[in-house]
């Protein structure tokens, strides 16, 4: 085992453990921490997949932007202090419905994975992908930048819009 | 230069137009100005009118006709031409219009005075002035017949112009509908000729009659369409047996009867005659001289006794049209058409006076406060002489004109007419002497009652205090009757006070060539050296633009005279002396009964009590229409009201309760089977949609499991 | 063993169907908002995954990082109707919010 799988198992183990507790928790203040390592491991898994600037940003936005926001919208709609800061959940048999079906949604999917013929081509790991990321956005996708720029924009002032005080 | 006489002619026509239209829209701001303005408006007409004449009688003298031609509208290949056209007699007839329209309009301001539809009398004169002048310059069937329906909608306006009162109103409506059955007679003949010769132009009818050609291959077709195009005429100038309508038209105020029912609307049909003369086959003449000759006779009869001052004059016009007519049917085209104006002035001249003295009587009743004695009944006037002094005058120069006593124009004309006949009898011989013997006789009656009618109302002792209370009435109606009764007199038409033939009027109005060919045609109406003329005659002359025709033989009046004008003048001297006698006779007459009373009235109609009878009551025309066309047309109404209401709404009541029936099972059927249907494919959508909608929670999970479960069969649809 | 594609994939997988189970079965609206972002990182785990191995492929990561700009856009959006749910009904549980009803 050399220390390249090592790493793998952890983040993977990482990942998929805290986005267990991610769900399954019935605090929601543990299921917003939980995301928190949850999406470290997943920049972990980036970094093993060579991609660096990825990984930056996973760990720059998710972390620093999303989740932030997701713990004050937390603590923007729920009473702290009272027991409604645990997120209830279904019935039984909904519960049980809903894992019947993802449980089959998640062997459908495993299944398919493992058994397609990938078509794969072994390059040898690159430096850094920060320069080709920043050409291919201001050449070939500069369109699409200049869209994702326009519906952040569009977010912020439609986000301020819908949230203000009627 | 003829261009300019087009052009004024067309502005002369417009101009009573304006008149009607500024009296019809501003009449009520105008107010009293409206007689000033419609009065005005006619002067300047009466003067374009006079230019126009004199340019052509004077100036153009060797053309036929002036005239423009319009292609109007295309009809496939049928190509509508029309155009207005100043020939002789349409100059001079611009004149007696105008002038005549002109006197009466100023005549009106006065007597329609306090009139509550003041303005809008004058607009109806406007009206009528503009139709008349059109009928005048129509050179084409088309135009003609349109102006002479607008002549007659002008003519009910003002017969009913007091339409408050029923006799007004009823009288409008007869004479309305007694012209229309004349002029359905009109628009067959002008569809006859239509149909044959393609063109309503006048012109070119001529010259396809004249060319061989005859409407359905049949000269009696021809005849016929003479006979409905007189048909028109007989409506309009009152000829028997459509006359009935011409004396109740006196309903209408008088400056109207003057203007429409003596001198102008009712001389159209003599106008028609004359226009389309060219046109009329030796039968179709003999039924025009027939109708003019029992016209002539019959009104003069019922003119003898009637007491009512307006109806004597109606009769005699009626009786004076009959002149015209049987004038035109002898083949006297020139003598019919100077009767026509002639007459024009003295009959407007003694209707004028009539309105003058109906005036003064009703000013007189208003001053007594009596309202219930009749203005007009000869029997309430009497002495009129002394108070209305000139009126009186005026009256009895134009009752010489009218008897034809030498020295008026009525004596010219009237000579003339009664010697054409004596000539048409003696070149045609057998019953139709018939014709000159009841014209002299209608002469010699048309004598006696003028006079009896001057002598009742103007002579002798005041009858009522009424007529104790008359005086003269203004200048504006005294100076028309002046004017009317100087143009009566002999030295406008001729130098020669007892021959006109050589006059300026003789000279300008000459017999056309006529175009039928000579096998329908009395030959003494064909002059010797007709044949080379009537080919020259219709053919277009240099000026093909404006489309001008010359006649060959126009300017040199006498040498292609007629066998009739050479007999009618042998005649004229036998005519002249008889004429004389018989008038003379009739105003003995008149004397003797009624100013010296050395025969008593009373005796005589004592003596002659059924024929009295008969004459006052007008040939009991209007009981025998009464009798026959009314009661036939109510039996026929009501045999059809009858088959209406059992057999026509029989069926239709019973194809109703059929389809009642009908419609009570279809509405079963529907009720019960269509229905049914329709309620059961509702209600099966509607509980299917009540368990359907369950599955709409409302809650974003339950989609995203809905979703969840398709991705899965895609999946596996897949794999 | 080599660590290759399908170990990625099948991490991927797994966090894909927590993040919908999270979806499906929490009440509060927040807690949906995390599952769906369990779902959209497994989504991109996957378009690394296959620019790694498919040649080294930038272009996925481009995608990726578009996903992670559309993630942001989202949750701002969805954090703010959220605030609007809860100042409408006093709280946030989704499944109580049913106007949609048929």
């Amino acid at each position: 085992m050399d220390l390249v799988t090592i790493a793998f198992y952890f983040f993977g183990a990482l990942t998929i453990i805290f986005g267990a507790v991610v769900v399954f928790s019935k605090n929601i203040m543990y299921s917003a921490f939980s995301l928190l390592f949850t999406f470290f491991g997943i920049a972990g898994l980036y970094v093993l997949l060579n991609a660096d600037f990825l990984a930056i940003t996973q760990i720059m936005i998710y972390i620093g932007g999303i989740l932030v926001l997701i713990i004050f919208g937390v603590m923007l709609t729920t009473r702290i202090t009272g027991v409604d800061v645990k997120s209830g959940t279904m019935g039984k048999f909904q519960l049980a419905t809903t894992g019947i079906l993802t449980t089959v949604i998640a062997i459908t999917l495993l299944i398919v994975f493992s058994s397609t013929k990938w078509y794969l081509k072994e390059v040898p790991a690159v430096e850094s992908t920060v320069n080709d990321i920043g050409n291919k956005l201001l050449t070939n996708y500069l369109l699409a930048f200049e869209a994702a720029s326009m519906l952040l924009l569009i977010a912020i002032v439609g986000a301020a819009f819908i949230a203000r005080k009627k | 230069m003829t261009q300019d006489v087009m052009l004024l002619s067309i502005i002369l026509l417009l101009v009573p137009m304006l008149s009607f239209l500024i009296n019809i829209f501003f009449g009520d701001k105008l107010g009293r100005l409206s007689g000033i303005v419609g009065t005005t408006i006619l002067g300047i007409d009466l003067g374009l009118a006079i230019v126009v004449a004199f340019t052509k009688l004077v100036s153009h003298a060797d053309l036929f006709i002036i005239q423009n031609k319009i292609e109007w509208f295309n009809i496939g290949s049928i190509k509508i031409v029309v155009g207005f056209g100043v020939d002789n007699i349409a100059a001079i007839m611009l004149v007696v219009v105008t002038l005549i329209s002109f006197l009466v309009h100023l005549f009106s301001t006065v007597y329609m005075e306090g009139d509550r539809r003041f303005p809008k009398f004058f607009a109806y004169l406007g009206l009528f002035t503009f139709s008349m002048l059109g009928i005048v310059l129509a050179n084409n069937f088309l135009i003609m017949y349109i102006f002479w329906e607008l002549v007659g909608i002008s003519s009910y306006l003002l017969i009913g112009f007091w339409y408050e009162k029923k006799s007004a109103s009823d009288a409008s409506k007869k004479a309305f509908i007694t012209n229309r059955i004349g002029d359905l007679g009109f628009f067959i003949g002008i569809m006859i000729l239509f149909m044959t010769y393609g063109s309503f132009m006048f012109e070119d009818v001529f010259a396809g009659i004249s060319s061989g050609l005859m409407p359905f291959n049949s000269s009696t077709m021809l005849t016929l369409a003479g006979i409905g195009i007189f048909m028109g005429a007989m409506g309009k100038s009152a000829q028997w047996p459509l006359h009935v309508w011409l004396p109740d038209a006196m309903e209408g105020p008088t400056p109207v009867s003057a203007l429409i029912h003596a001198a102008t609307m009712v001389a159209a049909g003599v106008y028609l005659v004359a226009k389309v003369f060219a046109m009329f086959t030796a039968d179709a003449l003999t039924f025009i001289a027939i109708i003019g000759t029992i016209t002539a006779f019959i009104p003069a009869t019922i003119a003898l006794t009637q007491t009512d001052f307006k109806k004597v004059l109606a009769y005699s016009t009626v009786s004076q049209l009959g002149f015209m007519i049987m004038s035109m049917g002898v083949g006297g085209y020139t003598n019919g058409f100077f009767h026509l104006v002639t007459h024009a002035w003295f009959k407007a001249g003694l209707f004028l006076a009539s309105g003058s003295v109906i005036h003064a009587m009703h000013h007189a009743m208003h001053h007594m406060k009596d309202h219930h004695s009749d203005p007009q009944d000869i029997n309430n006037m009497g002495g009129l002489k002394h108070t209305m002094p000139w009126t009186y005058r005026t009256f009895l120069v134009v009752t010489l004109a009218l008897s034809g006593i030498p020295l008026t124009s009525g004596f010219l004309s009237k000579d003339g007419i009664l010697a054409g006949t004596l000539a048409y009898a003696n070149l045609t011989g057998g019953w139709h002497w018939i014709i000159p013997i009841m014209g002299f006789a209608s002469a010699g009656m048309t004598a006696f009652y003028m006079f009896r009618l001057t002598i009742v109302a103007f002579h002798g002792e005041p009858k009522t205090e009424i007529a104790k209370h008359t005086h003269e009435n203004k200048a504006q109606i005294v100076l028309p009757l002046v004017i009317l009764t100087v143009l009566s007199f002999w030295f406008f038409y001729s130098p020669n006070p007892i021959d006109a033939s050589k006059g300026w009027f003789h000279a300008s109005v000459t017999q056309p060539q006529t175009a039928v060919p000579a096998a329908y045609q009395w030959d003494f109406l064909i002059s010797e050296k007709a044949a080379p003329a009537a080919s020259q005659h219709l053919s277009e002359s240099s000026h093909g633009e404006t489309g001008q025709i010359a006649e060959a033989g126009s300017h040199s009046t006498g040498h292609y005279l007629n066998k009739l004008q050479e007999e009618t003048h042998h005649f004229h001297l036998l005519a002249m002396i008889l004429s004389l006698l018989i008038a003379g006779t009739g105003i003995a007459f008149a004397f003797a009964i009624y100013q010296f009373k050395v025969i008593s009235a009373d005796n005589l109609e004592a003596r002659f009590k059924a024929l009295h009878n008969f004459s006052l009551q007008k040939w009991f025309f209007d009981e025998l229409y009464k009798a026959t066309v009314i009661a036939g047309i109510l039996g026929i109404s009501k045999a059809l009201s009858w088959f209406d209401t059992y057999v026509v709404d029989g069926i239709v009541n019973a194809s109703a309760y059929l389809t009642r029936g009908y419609g009570k099972f279809v509405g079963l059927f529907d009720n019960i089977v269509i229905d049914g249907a329709v309620n059961l494919t509702a209600n099966t959508t509607g509980y299917l949609g009540s368990k359907i909608r369950k599955i709409q929670t409302g809650q974003v999970q339950s989609y995203v499991v809905f979703v969840l479960l398709g991705l899965l069969i895609i999946l596996y649809f897949f794999i | 063993m080599e660590i290759g594609l399908t170990h990625y994939l099948f991490i991927s997988a797994i966090l894909f169907s927590l993040g919908l189970y999270g979806i499906i079965t929490r009440k509060h609206a927040i807690m949906v908002l995390m599952g769906l972002e369990l779902v959209l990182n497994a989504a991109n785990i996957n378009f690394i995954a296959f620019a790694r191995f498919g040649g080294m492929n930038i272009e996925g990561h481009i995608a990726a990082i578009f996903v992670i700009i559309l993630a942001a856009a989202e949750a701002a959006v969805a954090l703010a109707i959220v605030l609007n749910i809860y100042q409408n009904f006093r709280h946030v549980n989704i499944d109580e919010v049913d106007n949609l009803k048929g």
